[in-house]
Parts: C-alpha cells; sequence; structure tokens
C-alpha cells in the first residue's frame, strides 16, 4: 500500500502544493489530475523517490521510502514522459535495456513477444529514430508488459498513442489492478476503468 | 546558565545574532589593521637582505593563511549542510567563499609584488604561490557552480559535493606541486625562510593575521545577513521587518 | 549489470562513430599544432613531448565529458537509473568505463605515434604510453563528477573545465613528469607508483561522489 501524508512541494519560490494526502491499496488506481503547473509531474517523481518533498512523508507498507531505497524501487515502475528510448538502438534493444535496468533482464524471445503484443511486430529490429511518435511511446510502454512490479507510476502515458493502442493500455491495467497491482498516473483524456477502483487526486 | 544553541541555528535568529556581533568584531577588525600596519611600516626592523619590500609579507602571510583555512571552513560548513540538510550552515558556506576568493588573490597579488624587487621578475613558478593559484581556482569553481544553479537547495548540495572533493584534493595538490617543483628547481628563495624572524616581526604577521579574521568574520556575517533576506524573502519575518514591526 | 551499460555504450558508440573521431582528432589537432607555433627545431620539442601530449589528451578527455551523462538526461534513461534497484555507483562506473574507453583508450593508442613526431626516443614513448594508460581512466573518474554536477545548466560545458581542470593538475604532473624523469634517466617508477594510487583512490571515491551529485542534480 502507498500512502502520502502531507505533503509539499516548494519549486524555486512556488509552492505547487501543500497538505497532499492518500493512499492507494492493492488493486486500486489513481488519476492524478489539475491543469498544467499544477505540479503533477512533481508530484509523480517525488512517489518514485527521484525528488524528495519538502514536507510530509511517503510510505510503502508503512515505512518510508527513504529507508527501504533499493526494495522499494524494486517493487515499482516509472515512466515518466521522457520514455527512456534511445534513437540509435532498434526497439528491442531499447526494450531489453530498460528491462535489465530494471534488474529484470529478458531474453529477445520475451521482449520480441512483448513488443509483438503492444503492436509493433515486424518493427522490433528498426532504430527508434525511424519509429513515429506513438510507436516509441509503445516502445516504452512494452516494458509493463514483462516487468513484475506491483506499483506503477505512469506519467502522460497514453500521450501520441491511438484509439487502439490506448484500448490495449487501459486492458494492460486492468489485468495488473486484478492480480493486486497499483496504478498511479496522470492523463488528459479520461480512460474509464471498468472493474477497478479508481480514485480522482485533482491538484489545483 | 544554558544557551540553547539549536536558537541561532534557525536563520531568521541568526540574522538578528549576526546584526548584533557585527559592530565589535569591526572595531576589532580595524584596531588589529591600525596596529598590525603601524608594526609593519614602522616597529619592525628592514631586513638586512631583502630590504624594505619585505614588508609586503605582512599581508601576504596573512592573506595566504586566511585564503586556505576558509577554504577548509568553507568546506566544514558546506558538508553539514550536506549530511544534515541545515540550511543555515550551508548559506554560511556560501558566504565564505568569495571573502576565501579574495585572500587567495590578494595573497597572488602581494606574491607578485614580492616577487618583483626580490626575484626580478612578476611570477615565479614557486610551489607556493602556484598551490595558491590553484586554490583560487577552486575557489573560482565553487562560486562560478553556485552562480549558474537556479534552485538554492541544488546549489547548496552541488557546492558542497564540490568543496568536499577539492578539500580531498588539496593536499594531494599541494604535494604534485612541491614535487613537481623541486623536480624542476625552481625557486629557492621562499617568502618566508628565516626561521629566526625578529619578535617585532612575528607579532606584527601575527596581529595582521587576527586583523584579517576579524575582517573575514564581518564580511561573512554581512553576506549570511544578505543569503538570508534572499531565500527567506517570502516568509513573514522577513515582511515584517520590512515594515518595521521587528527591530 | 555493468557489463549491460558498457555494452550499450559500446553499441550507441559504434552508431555515432563521429562523436568518437571528434575526440580523438581534436588531440592530434592540438599536438600537431604546437611545432608550428613553436618551431620546428627537435631538441625543443623532445623537451616539450611530454607536457604537450599530457595537455592535449587532458582537454581532449575534458571535452568529451559532457557527453558521459547528457544523451541520457536528455532522453529520460538517466531517471531510469536513478530509480534501477541496481546501485547507482556500480551503474556510474559502467558509464565510467566505457567513456574511457571509448575516449581515453583511443588516446592512449595514438600518443605513440605523435610522440614520434616529436622525436621521442624508444624508451620515453614506452613510458608516455604507460601513463596515459594509468592517468586518462583518472581523468574520467574524476571529470565524471563534474559531468554529473553540471547537468542541464546554462554553459555546462565551460563550467566543467572551471571545476575539473584544477583537479587534473596532479594526475598532470606526475603523468607528464614520468616521461621527463625516463628522459632524464631517474627511472619512472616512482611516478607510476603514484598515478597508480590516484587511479586506485578515485576508482574507490569518484563513483560515490558522481552517484551522490547526479541524485542532487536531478532531485
Amino acid at each position: 500500500m502507498l500512502t502520502a501524508k502531507n505533503l509539499e512541494c516548494i519549486r524555486g519560490e512556488h509552492r505547487l502544493f501543500s497538505d497532499v494526502s492518500f493512499s492507494v491499496n492493492p488493486g486500486e488506481l489513481m488519476f492524478v489530475g489539475g491543469p498544467n503547473g499544477s505540479g503533477k509531474t512533481s508530484l509523480l517523481r517525488l512517489l518514485c523517490g527521484l525528488s524528495s518533498p519538502d514536507g510530509g512523508e511517503i510510505c510503502w507498507n508503512g515505512t518510508n521510502i527513504r529507508e527501504l531505497d533499493g526494495e522499494y524501487r524494486r517493487t515499482m515502475t516509472y515512466l515518466g514522459h521522457l520514455g527512456g528510448i534511445k534513437d540509435d538502438l532498434t526497439a528491442i534493444e531499447n526494450l531489453r535495456i530498460s528491462c535489465a535496468l530494471a534488474d529484470c533482464e529478458i531474453s529477445e524471445d520475451q521482449a520480441m513477444d512483448a513488443l509483438g503484443q503492444i503492436g509493433l511486430g515486424g518493427r522490433e529490429m528498426l532504430p527508434a529514430k525511424v519509429l513515429s511518435q506513438g510507436q516509441r511511446r509503445r516502445v516504452a510502454l512494452a516494458r509493463l508488459l514483462v516487468v513484475r512490479s506491483r506499483l506503477w507510476i505512469l506519467d502522460e502515458p497514453l500521450t501520441a498513442l491511438d484509439v487502439a493502442a490506448v484500448e490495449l493500455i487501459k486492458r494492460i491495467l486492468e489485468h495488473s489492478l486484478s492480480k493486486g497491482g497499483m496504478v498511479v498516473m496522470t492523463t488528459h483524456q479520461e480512460i474509464v476503468m471498468t472493474a477497478a477502483a479508481v480514485h480522482h487526486l485533482t491538484l489545483s | 546558565m544554558t544557551i540553547n544553541w539549536f536558537k541561532y541555528a534557525s536563520p531568521a535568529s541568526f540574522y538578528f545574532l549576526a546584526g548584533r556581533m557585527i559592530p565589535y568584531f569591526s572595531i576589532a577588525a580595524i584596531i588589529f589593521l591600525i596596529v598590525g600596519l603601524y608594526i609593519a611600516f614602522f616597529s619592525a626592523p628592514t631586513d638586512f637582505q631583502q630590504g624594505e619590500a619585505y614588508r609586503i609579507i605582512f599581508v601576504h602571510v596573512p592573506a595566504a593563511w586566511m585564503s586556505m583555512f576558509l577554504y577548509l571552513v568553507m568546506a566544514f560548513w558546506a558538508g553539514i549542510g550536506l549530511a544534515f540538510t541545515t540550511r543555515l550552515s550551508s548559506m554560511v558556506a556560501s558566504a565564505i567563499a568569495p571573502t576565501g576568493a579574495m585572500f587567495a588573490f590578494l595573497a597572488l597579488w602581494t606574491g607578485a609584488w614580492w616577487g618583483k624587487p626580490m626575484w626580478g621578475t612578476w611570477w615565479v613558478w614557486d610551489a607556493r604561490l602556484t598551490s595558491e593559484l590553484i586554490l583560487f581556482f577552486l575557489y573560482i569553481g565553487f562560486m562560478s557552480l553556485q552562480a549558474a544553479i537556479d534552485d538554492p537547495r541544488r546549489a547548496d548540495k552541488a557546492g558542497a559535493v564540490i568543496a568536499l572533493v577539492g578539500v580531498v584534493n588539496v593536499p594531494i595538490i599541494y604535494f604534485s606541486v612541491q614535487w613537481w617543483n623541486t623536480l624542476h628547481q625552481g625557486a629557492s628563495v621562499s617568502l618566508v625562510q628565516s626561521p629566526k624572524m625578529a619578535t617585532a616581526m612575528l607579532s606584527g604577521m601575527l596581529i595582521m593575521a587576527l586583523a584579517a579574521w576579524m575582517y573575514s568574520i564581518v564580511t561573512i556575517l554581512i553576506r549570511t545577513r544578505l543569503i538570508i533576506l534572499e531565500r527567506e524573502r517570502h516568509t513573514a519575518w522577513v515582511s515584517e521587518l520590512k515594515e518595521g514591526v521587528l527591530e | 549489470m555493468i557489463w549491460w551499460i558498457i555494452k550499450r555504450d559500446l553499441l550507441l558508440a559504434m552508431r555515432r562513430r563521429s562523436d568518437v573521431l571528434t575526440t580523438l582528432f581534436f588531440f592530434i589537432r592540438v599536438v600537431s599544432l604546437f611545432p608550428l607555433g613553436v618551431g620546428p627545431e627537435a631538441s625543443l620539442l623532445r623537451v616539450m613531448a611530454s607536457g604537450v601530449l599530457w595537455v592535449a589528451a587532458l582537454l581532449a578527455s575534458m571535452l568529451s565529458l559532457g557527453r558521459i551523462f547528457s544523451s541520457d538526461y536528455a532522453d529520460g534513461t538517466l531517471e531510469q537509473m536513478l530509480l534501477s534497484p541496481v546501485s547507482l555507483p556500480a551503474l556510474v562506473t559502467g558509464k565510467t568505463i566505457s567513456h574511457w574507453l571509448v575516449t581515453g583508450v583511443p588516446l592512449v593508442l595514438m600518443a605513440p605515434v605523435l610522440g614520434i613526431q616529436y622525436d621521442l626516443p624508444m624508451e620515453a614513448l614506452k613510458v608516455l604510453t604507460l601513463s596515459l594508460l594509468l592517468g586518462t581512466p583518472v581523468l574520467s573518474l574524476i571529470g565524471a563528477i563534474g559531468a554529473a554536477l553540471t547537468l542541464g545548466l546554462r554553459g555546462g560545458g565551460v563550467l566543467i573545465s572551471i571545476l575539473v581542470l584544477p583537479l587534473y593538475i596532479p594526475v598532470l604532473i606526475f603523468g607528464a613528469g614520468a616521461v621527463e624523469a625516463s628522459t632524464a634517466g631517474m627511472g619512472s617508477g616512482a611516478h607510476f607508483s603514484i598515478l597508480g594510487a590516484f587511479l586506485l583512490v578515485s576508482i574507490v571515491f569518484s563513483p560515490w561522489a558522481t552517484a551522490a551529485s547526479l541524485r542532487i542534480s536531478m532531485g
């Protein structure tokens, strides 16, 4: 369970938000909403531990994520709006390396399979620079198919995706939630989730 | 009576404490400077080897001491700020850097002035002068890094890392330069070589060192106060200060 | 894991060969400029050789420092590295090793050829190459700290040089000193021991300092 108590975030001289509290239980999804500049990305970066809050604390199963350190990072997957996709590497190399970084090495076949499922069949060997924005996004999202982490923190995962891909991501999320996974995500295009507990957190 | 030292770790209380201390240290700095300069120019005897030009050491040596010492103090406070995220210590570290750089520059400049009559040249690649030059570069590096970063928290921490890396390197650099200097048989005359200095010389130098100390404390306190005001300008106590509620 | 990172960075370098070659050509150009500036007299060049080659290697290595982290920073891979359960100092070590393999090793291999241009004797050429082999990894290790601290800053390139050059001085002194000592017939064993000590110390400390700096810069 992920809990946040009285989070406060200051960027420069600007207080983005304060007193933000919530908890996400197994099987729950939380949408983080709010206008541009309200601190959605900053909140997600706090949650994954990239930056530390100016006030309050973030706990995973009751323990502060600062103390858990590597153990927490093993249970969590973060996809930022920068996908971490290298132009000069092929789709399959990108996927295998990003999985290796998450300490979950996969074989060439597993990577082929995941890319096929996400709709990139036949493009596995193309360098990422010739792929479209949506296809690059898919390469990054393919990681969700192979990682075994329980908490997903996704920053605008649906940007640049077509309708079919959005539907696909929805199914992947629902599958993970049904197995007790947890998702925190920001998005501008609301998706309707069936059979999953959905929260909304709106930053103003 | 016990004093609650932690009270002064908050920028607001430090601001007022520093404000009260500045006049005393300023007076002390002026007194030490006058006495020190008097000894330096009138009381200390003329050196039989170096003539009147040697008198520059009364400025040069305290400046060199101070520049080295301040680097250690700066790295210490920056390190404390990094380890315990105490904002005030990081602010003090940032306040020390310009004073330290000024003393390093002063030591280089007076070294050159001394070198001209002694060695007949403005600059000699003497081990001490070269180390001082590198120390000056280290100060410049610290200040440039902090100046390039907009977010004050990142600036504090990044500055602390480079200051600590610098402190680890200073002995290595000094030792390397020493080795390099002996290998190339550079200048054999050193600025402070004579082991039995006249007492007037020694006392003059020590008093000038005290003046440098007092001056450093004053400038560092003033600069820390300015940094506190800048960083805390959105807090309640600074706006009250602006409206003249607090004294 | 370190192996994954090295493999990836070498693969990337293979696909962007021009980046590697730029550093190497910079080194060759700088070294070749000196005789044009000071004149072609062999005795003068022989005296200058170790200093010129070392300073050029130092500048070439420094110019390439920005690239250690900048592309990973720009495309978000660095975020993933910071969030990896694998220890960050280990990842940083991998990245520094590949930086050295891509920029340091070509300089080491090229140095004896350039040394011949400066009329260095055989023995001095060997010492020069060995001193660069020990010294250039130290440059990459120390430089990585500077690169991590200046990540994403305006004027990062100039800033790195201001931060890192003073810290390079001991390596320069003992690297160039080794060649001079051997030419003077004094033996360069002591210099090599000290360069080796620098290498060990920087291998132990630099990845930690770099990892801490990356967290500071990304936080």
